[in-house]
C-alpha cells in the first residue's frame, strides 16, 4: 500500500491512471485540499505491469475473498487480471484504485466494479443492478445486457454496454460517459447533473427526468419525456464528439449519429442560490 | 425485500423441487424469515390435492400466538367432518407437521363453496387446492422448508417460489408466499414488492365476494387476478389490467397448470433477471438464482418497465 503524502508524490497518482481532479468550493477546501498531506491519502495503489498477467478462479470464493485477491495480486506486480467463474456472484471488482487491466470471464450480480477510479474492466457477459456506482475514472465495457441503475451517481471515466440496459441508466450522474448499443429503461438520466447518456437504441418513458444538466443522445424512439428534459438541436461539434466517442468505444459501427435526438435540461425546475448550506442559516 | 424465483420446463419434466430450493435459497439473503413453493407436480391428475393448515409454526421466528397443539386434531376431525358434509372422499391423508396436512380427494362441485365450508372452522387455511399444485410455505429458508417437506424429490414441469423478509405483516405461515388464486385451481402467486392500493382494492374486492385470508399486500395480486379470471378475463389480460389496477412498485410470477407468467411495474422498481431458452425459462430477483441451476455462461437480462410474459410447458 502506498500512502501518497505529498504533492510530488500526486505525479505517482496521475501516472497511476488516478482522478486527481483539484476540488473547488469551501467545503472541499476545508476537508480535502490536496496541498495538505494529511488529506491526501489514497488507500491500495501499486506499481502493476500491464505485461504481468495471471488468471484467478472466484468460483469457490465469497466477494470479499476475491476482492482480496485482486488487491493482494496488484500488490504483487500484477497488471492484467482474468476473473474466471464470476457467476453472478455481487460486489466483485469495487474498490480499484489502480490502473489495472482486469477481465470479467463471465457475468457480475449487483454493484459490480463499483467506486473504481483507474482500472479498464471488460465483463465478458453480462452485470446486474447498479453497475460501476460511483466510478470515477477508468474503462469499463459490459459485452452483454446490464441490469437496472447502470453507471449510478458516476463522476467520470467511460462506461459501455454492448448490449441492453434496466431501468434508472445514469440516474444521478455526475459526469463521465454512459453508451449502450441497444435499448434502455424507464427513467434514463433521472437527476444527472453532469456528463453524457449515449443510447443508440429506443429509451423507456421519463427520460432524463429531473435533470440538472447533462446530455443524452438516443438513436431510436422515445417512450416518454421526463420532467424538466427537453430536446435540443445537433451541433457539428456533437456528431464529431459522438464519432469519436463512439469509435473509441468499439460500437455502432456505421451508425449514423446526425439522426440521434438530444435531450438537455430545460433549467425550468433550476432553484438555486450561491450559498453554501452554512451560509443559509440566516435565511433558515 | 423478499426474493422471487421460477422456472419452467418446456416439452419435459424434470426436478423442479430441487431446482428451486437452490435457486431460492441462493437469494436467502433478500428473505430469510419464511420460503415457499408452488410445485407443479406430476401426478394422476384424477383428485384434487389440497394442502392446509390446522394452525400456525409458532418456532423460528413466529410472531403467532403459542397454541396447545391439541387443538390442532381437533380442527382436524373438523374439517374431515366438513368433507363428509361436502361429500368429498378423502383418497389419502399425509400429515406433514403437527400443523399442515396433504390431502388427496374426489370432489366434483364448486371450489368456492368448498373451501368456504372447510376454512369455517377456526384457524384452519387451505393452502391450495389442484390436480397438480403442490403448494408448501413454511418458516425458514429454503433448505429448511425443503428438507422439512421430502421436496427435492418432486418432479414436475415448472414451480414458483419466495424468500420472504417480512415487512408489511407477521412472520407466519398466512402471510407467507406464495398464495393460492383462491377459488381457482391450480393458480399461485409469488411478489417482490409493495402494493399501496391495497385498502382499496381488498375492500372493493371483499365487497365482490372475494376472500383474503391474511393481511399481506401481495396476496391482493391472487385476489385480483382471480377475480378477473372469474369474469373471464384470461390470465394474461388479468395481469395486464394489474399493471394499472395495482399501485406501488412490484415483480410478481403467476402459475397455473401449465403456465408461468411475470409481470413488471411502470416503474421498474424492483429487480428481475430472465433467462429463456427453447426447452427452459428461468427467473429469479437476481441473477445467483438462475446461477444455482445453470453454472455455464448464459445470456440472462432484465425485463423493462410495464413487462407482461407468460410462457407455456
Amino acid at each position: 500500500m502506498a500512502n501518497l503524502k505529498t504533492t510530488e508524490k500526486k505525479t505517482k497518482a496521475q501516472s497511476m491512471g488516478m482522478h486527481t481532479e483539484v476540488l473547488t468550493g469551501k467545503t472541499q477546501q476545508k476537508f480535502f485540499n490536496p496541498d495538505e498531506a494529511e488529506n491526501f491519502f489514497y488507500w491500495g495503489t501499486y506499481d502493476v505491469d500491464f505485461n504481468k498477467r495471471t488468471e484467478l478462479d472466484v468460483k469457490e470464493m465469497d466477494c470479499k475473498e476475491a476482492n482480496g485477491k485482486i488487491d493482494q495480486l496488484m500488490s504483487e506486480g500484477y497488471g492484467s487480471i482474468v476473473i474466471k467463474n464470476p457467476q453472478g456472484k455481487h460486489s466483485l471488482g469495487v474498490g480499484i484504485l489502480n490502473k489495472l487491466n482486469l477481465i470479467f470471464e463471465g457475468s457480475l450480480g449487483y454493484f459490480g466494479i463499483g467506486s473504481i477510479d483507474g482500472p479498464i474492466v471488460r465483463v465478458n457477459g453480462r452485470v446486474g443492478w447498479s453497475c460501476a456506482e460511483n466510478m470515477m475514472s477508468g474503462k469499463v465495457v459490459i459485452e452483454k445486457n446490464a441490469g437496472s441503475c447502470f453507471g449510478a451517481a458516476i463522476r467520470g471515466g467511460d462506461l459501455i454496454c454492448k448490449g441492453s440496459v434496466g431501468a434508472r441508466t445514469g440516474i444521478d450522474q455526475k459526469g463521465g460517459t454512459i453508451i449502450v448499443g441497444g435499448d434502455a429503461g424507464a427513467f434514463t438520466g433521472f437527476m444527472m447533473q453532469r456528463g453524457r447518456i449515449v443510447i443508440l437504441g429506443d429509451v423507456g418513458i421519463n427520460l432524463g427526468d429531473s435533470m440538472y444538466d447533462g446530455t443524452i443522445y438516443v438513436g431510436g424512439k422515445i417512450g416518454s419525456f421526463g420532467s424538466d428534459a427537453v430536446e435540443d438541436p445537433m451541433t457539428k461539434n456533437d456528431i464529431d464528439w459522438l464519432k469519436r466517442k463512439l469509435k473509441v468505444a468499439e460500437i455502432g459501427d456505421n451508425f449514423d449519429v446526425s439522426k440521434m435526438t438530444k435531450i438537455v435540461a430545460g433549467k425550468k425546475l433550476w432553484n438555486y442560490d450561491a450559498l453554501e448550506p452554512t451560509e443559509k442559516k440566516g435565511a433558515i | 425485500m423478499c426474493g422471487i424465483a421460477g422456472l419452467i420446463h418446456r416439452g419435459k419434466s424434470s426436478n423442479v423441487g430441487e431446482e428451486l430450493q437452490s435457486m431460492l435459497q441462493a437469494l436467502k439473503h433478500r428473505g430469510p424469515d419464511s420460503t415457499g413453493y408452488a410445485l407443479y407436480a406430476q401426478n394422476d391428475g384424477q383428485n384434487f390435492i389440497m394442502r392446509f393448515k390446522v394452525g400456525e409454526n409458532v418456532g423460528e421466528g413466529s410472531t403467532s400466538v403459542n397454541e396447545d397443539a391439541s387443538v390442532y386434531d381437533e380442527r382436524k376431525k373438523l374439517v374431515d367432518n366438513n368433507l363428509s358434509e361436502l361429500g368429498a372422499t378423502i383418497e389419502k391423508e399425509e400429515k406433514l407437521t403437527p400443523y399442515s396436512y396433504r390431502y388427496e380427494i374426489k370432489y366434483d362441485k364448486d371450489l368456492m363453496d368448498f373451501s368456504k365450508k372447510i376454512e369455517s372452522v377456526e384457524m384452519v387455511e387451505i393452502l391450495s387446492i389442484g390436480k397438480s399444485l403442490e403448494l408448501i410455505k413454511d418458516l425458514g429458508d429454503a433448505k429448511t422448508v425443503c428438507e422439512r417437506y421430502n421436496l427435492d424429490k418432486v418432479q414436475g414441469t415448472h414451480g414458483i417460489g419466495h424468500a420472504r423478509m417480512a415487512t408489511e405483516s407477521g412472520v407466519d405461515i398466512k402471510s407467507a408466499h406464495p398464495f393460492w388464486g383462491y377459488p381457482f385451481a391450480d393458480v399461485s402467486v409469488v411478489h417482490n414488492g409493495q402494493l399501496t392500493n391495497y385498502w382499496n382494492n381488498r375492500r372493493a374486492l371483499e365487497n365482490k365476494g372475494m376472500r383474503f385470508m391474511s393481511e399481506c399486500d401481495s396476496e391482493l395480486i391472487a385476489v385480483f387476478l382471480a377475480e378477473k379470471m372469474r369474469n373471464g378475463a384470461t390470465l394474461e389480460e388479468g395481469m395486464k389490467e394489474s399493471l394499472t389496477g395495482l399501485d406501488g412498485v412490484f415483480t410478481y410470477f403467476v402459475a397455473t397448470k401449465d403456465s408461468l407468467g411475470m409481470a413488471k411495474d411502470t416503474m421498474a422498481a424492483k429487480p428481475l433477471v430472465l433467462y429463456e431458452s427453447d426447452d427452459l425459462v428461468a427467473m429469479g430477483s437476481e441473477e445467483i438464482a438462475i446461477r444455482s441451476i445453470l453454472p455455464q455462461e448464459i445470456d440472462t437480462y432484465d425485463p423493462f418497465d410495464g413487462e407482461v410474459k407468460v410462457w407455456q410447458i
